[in-house]
């Protein structure tokens, strides 16, 4: 009986820290206003999410195709193999982002004030 | 060939056996299209091998086993960036795992489910180190469910395995 109950305890902490992950996520979900194009970490580009943009970020291994139109961005083509940003789909909420793993690309949407609250999330995690 | 000589040669038969599964269980696992667009999700058949050395071999023997796998991996079909996010994935879940075996107070199922989670808790943590971000924490909403769920299936898998595999097989 107690061997049962640490199983379902550690199961229901689990559920319960991913609730919070998810309600997280959910809070600073907002609709972004802008997206920026980071490779490698290094902020290459910011555009307004409101200005249609067809442009190529040039990556450390290759291109990813950026088309920023209706509030959304979204990566059209890469010559990346796997193709996963590709069909990461279009993103427009604050904090969501589109990751190209071989090239280093991230796009983050991210709002006015910029990646100011971003990167001291990162020195944290550092 | 006295008995310790036989033992020796037992045990690398035994390990190259493990071993070369988990890599055939990484290779097929490679093979699977990803349907949804979130690199990291995935199924974790290779855990199998990971626990099934776990609860037969010992802590030692998993963690040998399951690092020798990313590297063979990684060198066959990813590469050294490849090889990074795996081996932070891995070691972390194989250590979440021992202890919580450690411990004697969470079934086989459970031990999985927390080494499914802590895999994807590992490799985001190294995407956001190495790609400088933490947007990619975002990932981690989905990614800790997947790790559930796959863990459980894995888990349920692997204590089968576990009961019906005999002992005397694992010297």
């Amino acid at each position: 009986m107690k061997k049962f109950h640490a199983d379902v305890l550690l199961v229901v902490i689990l559920l319960l820290v991913g609730g919070l992950i998810a309600g997280f996520a959910f809070l600073y979900g907002q609709q972004g206003t802008m997206v920026e194009v980071r490779v490698d970490g290094i902020v290459q580009a910011r555009y307004p999410l409101q200005e249609n943009r067809d442009t190529v970020i040039h990556g450390t291994d290759g291109e990813n195709h950026l088309i920023v139109e209706n509030g959304q961005a979204y990566l059209k083509d890469a010559d990346c193999p796997d193709k996963l940003c590709v069909r990461q789909g279009a993103i427009s909420r604050r904090g969501q982002s589109i990751i190209c793993l071989p090239h280093k690309v991230v796009i983050e949407i991210t709002d006015d004030v910029g990646t100011d609250t971003q990167e001291s999330v990162d020195i944290i995690v550092k | 060939m006295n008995r310790k000589e036989r033992n020796h040669t037992k045990k690398i038969a035994l390990y190259g056996i493990l071993i070369a599964a988990a890599l055939v269980f990484s290779w097929l696992e490679a093979q699977i299209p990803p349907f949804f667009a979130f690199p990291g999700m995935k199924l974790g058949l290779t855990n199998i091998v990971v626990l099934l050395t776990l609860y037969k071999l010992g802590s030692g023997s998993a963690m040998a086993v399951n690092v020798l796998r990313i590297a063979l991996v990684s060198m066959l079909f990813g590469g050294m960036m490849a090889m990074v996010y795996s081996l932070a994935g891995g070691m972390l879940s194989t250590a979440v795992m021992i202890l919580l075996k450690k411990t004697g107070k969470f079934r086989l199922v459970t031990v999985s489910i927390a080494g499914g989670v802590s895999h994807n808790v590992g490799q985001i943590a190294a995407a956001m180190l190495l790609l400088n971000t933490s947007g990619i924490a975002w990932y981690l909403t989905v990614l800790w469910f997947t790790g559930l769920a796959s863990g459980a299936l894995i888990g349920i898998l692997g204590s089968e395995l576990v009961k019906r595999l005999p002992d005397k097989l694992f010297i």
